[in-house]
């Protein structure tokens, strides 16, 4: 197996997986975005305090709403999943062989289950998604600054106990070397969680859209990675039983 | 790529590792490709920007709320 056959099958998985996320997140994410929209801009009609920030939908639109809820997020979707499934199927490709004696189908696996814990769900339990209206300008250098430098401390954590992982491995075989990974991984993280600062007020913005709005993000955030995941180890399977039987032959000819 | 990586503990064969010399090049290519692409749909054009305006703000301004990225 090859970086290249992996790379290949990673993007192929991350532009399926992005059409599947935009389909969810339209149909499920957006309801909430334009009630959001709506909230905002009856709020700013009230007040004129928030001009000069930045608007929806609004005359000077640089961008229409029919349009960013369409081609704008359709392009930001596979764009993301394009990505995220190519880096996956590199990360399995580093990961295969090296983690105690992952086969590269399970490393698909392993890894799209540590990137979806650790740059997505993590760093949503700590700063959960805001749907538009919710936060202030000024904050946005701040909350920007929080929410991607907890990423990286997830990520590279993630990375360190799944290394830590393999190397108790030989040791503590299969359950002990998941049990330390994650326990390691689950207490770095809370110390971290709890030193970083709290997230923003939401302020009097209504609960029910918010909830919404938040699950209909954490059910796209879902959907890319369970995309990535089943379709890329469903095509490192194929390429695997295809090697194997290849090898078998060849093993067999040199018999004879 | 024949070369195990990790002892295994038993005698079950180990499962064949990409040296890192043929991943290198790959991983850094395409890490980089994907950090840039990464970078203009989550931040550009908010708290940072590498380019001026806000058209790529506003474009993928719905993807960036429901991927749970900080927007504005």
């Amino acid at each position: 197996m090859t970086a290249r056959a992996l790379l290949v099958r990673g993007l192929i998985a991350g532009l399926l997986a992005g059409i599947a996320t935009f389909l969810v997140a339209h149909q499920v994410g957006e309801p909430p975005v334009e009630t959001a929209i709506s909230l905002e801009e009856s709020s700013a009609h009230h007040s004129e305090a928030t001009a000069g920030a930045h608007s929806h939908g609004s005359e000077e639109a640089v961008v229409s709403r029919e349009t960013q809820r369409t081609w704008g997020l359709l392009t930001g979707t596979l764009a993301v999943g394009t990505a995220l499934g190519g880096l996956v199927a590199l990360g399995s490709a580093l990961v295969a062989g090296r983690v105690g004696r992952l086969r590269p189908t399970a490393a698909t696996a392993v890894v799209t289950l540590t990137g979806f814990t650790t740059v997505a769900l993590v760093p949503f339990l700590k700063y959960p998604a805001n749907p538009p209206g919710v936060g202030t300008a000024e904050t946005i250098g701040a909350r920007t600054e929080q929410y991607f430098g907890f990423l990286v401390v997830s990520l590279v954590t993630g990375i360190l106990a799944l290394a830590l992982a393999g190397r108790v491995w030989p040791r503590f075989g299969t359950w002990g070397a998941v049990v330390m990974g994650v326990a390691a991984y689950v207490v770095v993280m809370s110390v971290a969680a709890t030193l970083m600062p709290m997230p923003d007020a939401v302020g009097s913005f209504p609960a029910d859209t918010l909830w919404a709005f938040r699950r209909g993000s954490l059910l796209t955030l879902v959907t890319l990675w369970a995309g990535i995941g089943v379709v890329l180890s469903g095509l490192v399977g194929r390429l695997e039983k295809h090697e194997a039987a290849k090898a078998q032959r060849r093993a067999l000819a040199a018999s004879l | 790529m024949s070369h195990a990586a990790s002892a295994a503990p038993t005698t079950e064969v180990a499962v064949p590792a990409i040296p890192v010399a043929e991943l290198a090049p790959w991983a850094l290519f395409f890490g980089l490709l994907a950090t840039l692409v990464l970078f203009f749909v989550s931040a550009d054009q908010g708290a940072v920007s590498l380019t001026s305006g806000t058209l790529i703000h506003e474009f993928v301004h719905d993807g960036r709320h429901l991927l749970a990225f900080p927007c504005h």
